[in-house]
C-alpha cells in the first residue's frame, strides 16, 4: 500500500475558486459535518462529510462555470451520462464486533458506477425518466469495454484501480449497472491542498496513525422537489477514521481534538452554509451522569441510528459565540467513572471470513454468520465473488445452523470462466435467533499459466470480501424521518422502516496460496528433463528398432581387419 | 543402453557385475558413510546467507526495555499458576486485555489412546489463551504468532512474562502490517495442536476442541519460546519438526544475525561431527522438537528458541532475549512473501554452516546402490536358472511370506492400542506397560513366521524360491529407503546404515546363527535402541543398559502416543512398512 495516503481527495474537491459574489444567488451549496463517536470498544470514530449540492443539469446543460462543484468530476458525469458514482478506499479493517456496526460500510476499495442509458427513458426508475426532455447523448461508452472506467478514475483520484477479469453484477442488483464490488488491495497516491474550516482537522500524520482509514466519493441526483421537475447534484465526500484509544489515549477513554487530530478548530469554513460538529453522548447505562463534554453543547439531538436511540451534543461552528469565546474550540469528552471493564455490546449482527485446510490443493471457504438477537430471527443476503483460479465445488456448499442444515430460500450461482469472470455466488439465509451459522464451501487451487502469476507469488493471492446485507432488528422503534429537516449525517445511515435497519457489512479478505513454481528453477528444470527423456527415448528407441542377428563368431586376427578396412576404402565389400 | 542391446557386451557387464558384485556393494557402502562423515567439512558445507531481500538487513533499532515488567509479569503468572495448579486463564485474559490485545480462549479435550507415563496424562482438557494484536490499517489478512507452551510443571514461566511484555511493547507502535498472535498453550504440545487444528478448522487427530472466536488470516510464521529462568547464557534454537519437517533456512539466519547484532550467543548443541549427528537423530525421530514443529504442517515457518542457563559467566537478561525477538518480528513484518527464498532441505553441522540436499543426498545414494547391485545380482542368477530350467511356472515361492508379513505388520499397528484393555483384563499390567509389551511380543512373534510358511513352499527348485523371495524384499527395502530419503533423509539413512548390509548378506546358506543374530540388531527395533544409546553418548550422558532399556520401552510408547496425538508417522512406517520387509530377510534367512 502506498505508505502516503491521501487525503486530498476530499479536500481537492472542495474547495473550488470561491470567494466573489455573485448577483445572483448561489445555485450551489457546501455542506460539512463532523460526527465523534465513541466506540463500545473505546476507540473514537470519526467521520467527515462535506456535502456539496448543485442546482444544475450537468447531463444536459453544456456547463462551463464551476464554484463548488469540481470541475473534474462535473466533465465526467457530462461526458459519460453517470447517473451516479460511488468510489471509496479504505485501508484497514472494520471490526464489526467490537466497533459495532459500520457507519459507512465500505470494503478495501469499492467502486460502483451507474450509468445513465438510452434506456432511462423509456421509464426505469431513475429520477432522470421522469423529465420530458429524451437525452441528447448517446451512449459514449459501449457496455463491453468497462476498462474504460477504472482508467478514468485513476486518472482522477490518482489511484491504481487494477480488476481481473470482468465486472460482474449480481443478479439481485438493477440492470444497467456495472459494479466492481470490491477490488483488494489497490495502490492509491494523492496530494494535498490547503485547507479551512472542518477540515483544519484533516492532518495527516495524525490520521494515519489511526487503525482505521476510510474515505469515499459518492455522486448522485436528488430531486430538487416533491415533484422531482428537476434535479440537482449531490457530491458527498466522506473520511472516517478510528482513533485507536490504546494508543492515542494511552488507556484511557477521555478524549479531546487535540489529542486525536492534534489541532483544534478555529473558523468555520467561509464558503459553507453549514458547519457542525456532532458528538455522541449516549451513555450505555441509564444514569446520565458517567460522562461530561467540554464546552457543554449549546443544544443536543435525539434521534434512532442503527437501532438504538442515541444522543449527540451538536456544536455550530458558525454559530458566532462558539469560537470567538476562547478563540478556538476543543472539544472534550471525559468519562467521570471509568467504564467497567466489562466486554462490550455486541452487534446483532457479525461475521467472520476464513480459509481452512491445509496443503495446496485444497481447501475449504468458510463464513461465520453470528446473529445474537436473543429472540429474533431475519434474513441475510451473502454474495461472494471468488476469482476463478479457486475452482469452487458447489455440490460442497454446506449451511449449517445449531448443528441442522439451513436450507437457503434463494441461491443465484454464476460459474467462472477461466480467465474471464469470477465466480459469483448468492443466497438468502435465514438466520435462527442467538446462533452462528457456518457457511462452507470446498475449493481447489488452480494451476496458473506461469505469466499469470504476480509478481510476489508466494504472498498469495486475494480473495474479495463477502458482502452480508440485512435488514436488522431495532431496539427501538424508530419514527419516519423528513430527510431535508434532520441533520446531514443521518444519511450517513441507511434508511430504517421503523422495526428494521439495513446493515451492510463486508467479512475480511482472504490471502490464499496457490501452487507456485519456484521461478528460479525452470531452466535447471528444463534442462534436466530434456536429458532424461533424450537418454531414455534414445536407448528405448534404439532397443526397439534394432534388428538383432546372432554374431559369427569373429575369425581372423588383426591381418583381416586391417585388410577390411583397405577394403572399405576402396568400396569393395569386406572378406 | 547400446550397452545392454549388444549381447557381447552385456555378457561382459553381467559377468562383471557378478563377480566383482561383493567388492562393489562393499566398495558402495563404504563410500556412503565416508560421504556422511565427510559433510561436516567445508568443501561440503556452506556458510549460510540470507536469502530474502525483505530480511536483508538488521537496520531495525530494537527499543524493548521492558525486562523489570516481564520478570513481574513472570512471577505473578507462576504465583497465580500455583494457586490455581492450573494454567491462571482469567489472569492471563485480564493481563492481555490490560496490554491492549484483543483476547480470545479456547477450551479442547483429548482423550490419549492409552494412558502417557512420561508425562503423566490420559484424559487431558485444557484450555489455550490468545491475543491478538490488530495491526492498525490492515485488514487481518496475515499474522505472526508468539507462542509459550506451558507444560504441567511451571518451568516456563520466564517465557510467558516475557511474551506480555514484548505483547505490551508491540501494542504502543504503530508499525505492524501484520497481525500478531500470542499464544499460551495448555499442556504444550496438545494445547498448540489443538490451536492449530482449530485455527485451520481441520480435524486430524481426533481432538476436541471449541472453534475459535477470532482469527487473524493466514500465519506466515511462527516463534515458540521456552524460558526458564530469569537470566540465560545462550539461545539454543531448535529446528525439527513433526516427521523431520524443517522450517525455511531463512528464519534461522534470521535469528542467527539478529543473535550477533545482540552479542548473544546461540547454539546449536554440540561440535562438528557432533551436532550433525544429533540433527540426523532428531530427524530422524519425526517428533516434534518443540511446539513449533507442528506448525510446520501448515505451511507455516517456525522454530523453538529454548534459554539455557548453564554454569558460564556471562549472562544475559530477558531485556536481550526480547530485544532478538523484537527484532525479529519487525524483520518478519517487513515480509512481502511467505518465505520460500532459502532452502528448505538442509542438515545443519553448525548454526553458521550448512549442508543443502544437492550435497548429502549422495550419502544415502551410495548405500542404496548396494540394494540394486545385489538385486541385479540375484536377477541374472535367476535368469541363468531360468534358462536351464525348462518349467518355470510350478514356483509359486516368492509371493507366499509375502501376505503373512504384512498381517504381521498390521497386527503390530494394531493390536497393541486395541487390545490394551484385554491385556490389562489378563495380565498384572497397566495400560501404557500393555501397549508397549505387546507391542515386542508381536514384534517377537513375527520371528516364529518361517517355520509355518516355509512348508507350503513347492521344494521343486530349491535356490530359485529364496532368491526370487529376496530379489522382491530388495527391491521392496531400496524403494522403501529411497522414498522415505527424499522425505526425511535422516530416517533414510540411518535405516540405511543398519538395514542395507544384513539385507544384503542373507541367505540361507552359511554361518545361518551368524546372520540371524545380525539380522536380529539391525532390525528396526534394534535400531530404535542403538539410536537411544548413540543420543545419549553424544550427549554426553552415557545410558547403562537397565536405563537404556527403560528409554527404549518409554520411547515405543511415545512413538505410538505420537502418531496417534499428533500424526507422526515413525510408527505406522515401521509397523506397516519396514518389519515386514525386514521379516522378508528372516524368511530368506529360514528358507528351507
Amino acid at each position: 500500500m502506498a505508505a502516503a495516503m491521501p487525503l486530498a481527495l476530499l479536500v481537492l474537491l472542495l474547495l473550488g475558486p470561491g470567494g466573489w459574489c455573485l448577483a445572483e444567488p448561489p445555485r450551489d451549496s457546501l455542506r460539512e459535518e463532523l460526527v465523534i463517536t465513541p466506540l463500545p470498544s473505546g476507540d473514537v470514530a470519526a467521520t467527515f462529510q462535506f456535502r456539496t449540492r448543485w442546482d444544475s443539469e450537468l447531463q444536459r446543460e453544456g456547463v462551463s462555470h464551476y464554484r463548488l462543484f469540481p470541475k473534474a468530476l462535473g466533465q465526467l458525469i457530462s461526458k459519460y451520462s453517470l447517473r451516479e458514482l460511488h468510489l471509496s478506499f479504505t485501508q484497514g479493517f472494520w471490526r464489526t464486533r467490537y466497533w459495532g456496526p459500520p457507519f459507512l460500510q465500505a470494503p478495501s476499495v469499492w467502486i460502483n458506477l451507474g450509468r445513465s442509458s438510452v434506456m432511462s427513458s423509456q421509464g426505469s426508475s431513475a429520477p432522470l425518466s421522469t423529465s420530458s426532455t429524451p437525452p441528447t447523448q448517446s451512449l459514449p461508452l459501449p457496455p463491453s469495454n468497462p476498462w474504460v472506467w477504472p482508467m478514468t478514475l485513476t486518472t482522477t483520484f490518482c489511484a491504481m484501480l487494477c480488476c481481473r477479469g470482468r465486472w460482474s453484477a449480481p443478479k439481485t442488483s438493477p440492470p444497467g449497472r456495472s459494479s466492481c464490488p470490491v477490488v483488494p488491495r489497490a495502490s492509491l497516491i494523492s496530494f494535498h491542498l490547503l485547507q479551512a474550516g472542518l477540515s483544519v482537522l484533516l492532518k495527516a500524520d495524525r490520521l494515519f496513525h489511526t487503525s482505521y482509514h476510510s474515505q469515499a466519493v459518492h455522486i448522485r441526483p436528488v430531486c430538487r422537489n416533491a415533484r422531482c421537475t428537476s434535479i440537482s447534484w449531490e457530491l458527498r465526500q466522506t473520511l472516517s477514521v478510528v482513533f485507536d484509544a490504546f494508543i492515542t489515549g494511552q488507556g484511557k477513554k477521555d478524549w479531546s481534538l487535540f489529542r486525536m487530530f492534534s489541532r483544534t478548530l478555529t473558523e468555520p469554513c467561509p464558503l459553507a452554509s453549514e458547519s457542525r460538529v456532532y458528538v455522541d453522548i449516549t451513555t450505555y447505562n441509564q444514569d446520565n451522569e458517567t460522562l461530561e463534554v467540554h464546552p457543554p453543547p449549546t443544544t443536543t439531538y435525539q434521534d434512532v441510528i442503527l437501532g438504538t436511540r442515541k444522543t449527540y451534543a451538536i456544536y455550530d461552528l458558525l454559530d458566532t459565540a462558539m469560537i470567538n469565546n476562547s478563540r478556538n474550540l476543543n472539544i472534550q469528552l471525559k468519562w467521570k467513572r471509568p467504564p467497567e471493564n466489562e466486554a462490550p455490546p455486541v452487534p446483532f449482527l457479525h461475521a467472520q471470513r476464513y480459509v481452512s485446510g491445509y496443503g495446496l490443493q485444497k481447501g475449504e471457504l468458510s463464513t461465520l454468520l453470528y446473529n445474537t438477537h436473543p429472540y429474533r430471527a431475519f434474513p441475510v443476503l451473502l454474495l461472494d465473488t471468488v476469482p476463478w483460479y479457486l475452482r469452487l465445488y458447489v455440490h460442497t456448499l454446506t449451511i449449517t445452523s445449531k448443528g441442522k442444515e439451513n436450507k437457503p430460500s434463494y441461491i443465484h450461482y454464476q460459474p467462472a470462466q477461466d480467465r474471464l469472470q469470477p465466480h459469483l455466488l448468492e443466497m438468502l439465509i435465514q438466520l435462527p435467533a442467538n446462533s452462528v451459522t457456518k457457511v462452507s464451501i470446498q475449493f481447489e487451487r488452480a494451476l496458473l499459466k506461469w505469466t499469470e502469476y504476480t509478481p510476489d507469488p508466494n504472498h498469495g493471492f486475494y480473495v474479495s470480501p463477502s458482502v452480508l446485507s440485512a435488514l436488522v432488528p431495532s431496539m427501538v422503534a424508530a419514527k419516519p424521518v423528513d430527510w431535508e429537516e434532520s441533520p446531514l449525517f443521518n444519511s450517513l445511515f441507511p434508511v430504517s422502516d421503523g422495526s428494521n435497519y439495513f446493515v451492510r457489512l463486508y467479512t475480511e479478505p482472504l490471502l490464499v496460496n496457490l501452487p507456485t513454481p519456484d521461478f528460479s528453477m525452470p531452466y535447471n528444470v528444463i534442462c534436466l528433463t530434456c536429458t532424461v527423456v533424450a537418454v531414455c527415448y534414445g536407448s528405448f528407441y534404439n532397443l526397439l528398432t534394432r534388428t538383432f542377428h546372432i554374431e559369427e563368431p569373429r575369425t581372423g586376427g588383426l591381418a583381416k581387419r586391417l585388410a577390411n578396412l583397405i577394403r572399405r576404402a576402396r568400396g569393395v565389400p569386406p572378406l | 543402453m547400446g550397452l545392454l542391446s549388444d549381447p557381447v557386451r552385456r555378457r561382459a557387464l553381467a559377468r562383471l557385475v557378478l563377480r566383482l558384485n561383493a567388492p562393489l556393494c562393499v566398495l558402495s557402502y563404504v563410500a556412503g558413510i565416508a560421504w556422511f562423515l565427510a559433510l561436516v567439512f567445508p568443501p561440503l558445507t556452506q556458510r549460510t546467507y540470507m536469502s530474502e531481500n525483505a530480511m536483508g538487513s538488521t537496520m531495525v533499532e530494537e527499543q524493548f526495555a521492558g525486562g523489570d515488567r516481564a520478570r513481574a509479569f513472570a512471577r505473578d503468572f507462576a504465583a497465580h499458576r500455583k494457586k490455581s495448579g492450573a494454567l491462571p486463564v482469567a489472569w492471563l485474559e485480564r493481563t492481555m486485555r490490560s496490554v491492549g490485545l484483543e483476547v480470545y480462549t479456547q477450551s479442547f479435550s483429548r482423550k490419549l489412546p492409552f494412558p502417557d507415563e512420561t508425562h503423566e496424562r490420559y484424559m487431558v482438557s485444557g484450555t489455550n489463551v490468545y491475543g491478538i494484536l490488530r495491526a492498525p490499517r490492515a485488514a487481518s489478512t496475515e499474522s505472526l504468532v508468539l507462542t509459550v507452551p506451558c507444560g504441567s510443571d511451571s518451568t516456563n514461566s520466564q517465557a510467558v512474562g516475557l511474551l506480555l511484555a514484548l505483547a505490551a511493547h508491540f501494542r504502543g507502535q504503530i508499525y505492524w502490517a501484520k497481525d500478531i498472535v500470542f499464544l499460551v498453550t495448555e499442556h504444550d504440545l496438545l494445547g498448540t495442536e489443538a490451536w492449530l487444528e482449530a485455527y485451520h478448522d481441520v480435524n486430524v487427530t481426533g481432538m476436541q476442541s471449541s472453534p475459535l472466536q477470532g482469527r487473524a488470516g493466514a500465519i506466515q510464521a511462527a516463534v515458540a519460546l521456552e524460558l526458564s529462568s530469569d537470566v540465560v547464557t545462550s539461545l539454543d534454537v531448535a529446528v525439527e519438526g513433526l516427521n523431520g519437517q524443517l522450517p525455511n533456512l531463512d528464519l534461522l539466519n534470521l535469528f542467527q544475525t539478529f543473535c550477533q547484532k545482540g552479542g548473544l550467543l546461540c547454539t546449536l548443541q554440540g561440535k562438528g561431527l557432533q551436532t550433525l549427528l544429533l540433527m540426523v537423530l532428531r530427524q530422524a525421530s519425526g517428533r516434534p522438537h518443540g511446539s513449533h514443529g507442528l506448525f510446520l504442517r501448515y505451511r507455516v515457518e517456525a522454530l523453538t528458541l529454548r534459554g539455557i542457563n548453564s554454569f558460564r559467566q556471562y549472562k544475559y537478561d530477558l531485556v536481550a532475549v526480547g530485544k532478538a525477538l523484537e527484532g525479529m518480528f519487525r524483520k518478519l513484518n517487513h515480509l512481502l512473501e511467505r518465505l520460500h527464498q532459502s532452502f528448505f532441505l538442509y542438515l545443519l553441522p553448525g548454526l553458521s554452516r550448512f549442508v543443502s540436499i544437492g550435497l548429502y543426498m549422495p550419502a544415502v545414494g551410495f548405500l542404496l546402490l548396494v540394494l540394486g547391485l545385489k538385486a541385479l545380482e540375484l536377477w541374472m542368477q535367476l535368469h541363468e536358472a531360468g534358462m536351464g530350467l525348462e518349467e518355470p511356472g510350478g514356483a509359486p515361492g516368492p509371493s507366499v511370506p509375502l501376505p503373512p508379513s504384512q498381517a504381521m505388520g498390521l497386527a503390530l499397528y494394531v493390536l497393541p492400542v486395541l487390545g490394551q484393555h484385554v491385556a490389562t483384563q489378563h495380565f498384572p499390567v497397566a495400560e501404557a506397560e500393555a501397549v508397549v509389551l505387546t507391542l515386542l511380543a508381536i514384534y517377537a512373534a513375527g520371528l516364529a513366521l518361517p517355520h509355518n510358511t516355509h512348508r507350503v513352499v513347492s521344494t521343486q527348485a530349491p535356490d530359485r524360491g529364496w532368491m526370487a523371495l529376496k530379489l522382491v524384499a530388495l527391491i521392496y527395502l531400496a524403494l522403501q529407503l529411497g522414498c522415505i530419503a527424499l522425505t526425511n533423509f535422516s530416517l533414510g539413512f540411518l535405516l540405511a546404515t543398519t538395514m542395507v548390509p544384513t539385507a544384503a548378506l542373507a541367505k540361507p546358506h552359511g554361518p545361518r546363527t551368524l546372520y540371524a543374530a545380525l539380522l536380529v540388531l539391525t532390525s528396526p527395533a534394534a535400531t530404535l535402541l542403538g539410536s537411544l544409546f548413540l543420543w545419549r553418548e553424544l550427549q554426553e550422558a552415557p545410558l547403562s543398559l537397565a536405563e537404556g532399556w527403560q528409554l527404549f520401552l518409554a520411547a515405543l510408547a511415545q512413538g505410538v502416543l505420537e502418531h496417534h496425538t499428533y500424526g507422526a508417522l515413525l510408527f505406522p512406517l515401521l509397523s506397516l512398512g519396514l518389519y515386514p520387509c525386514w521379516l522378508l530377510f528372516w524368511n530368506v534367512l529360514f528358507w528351507k
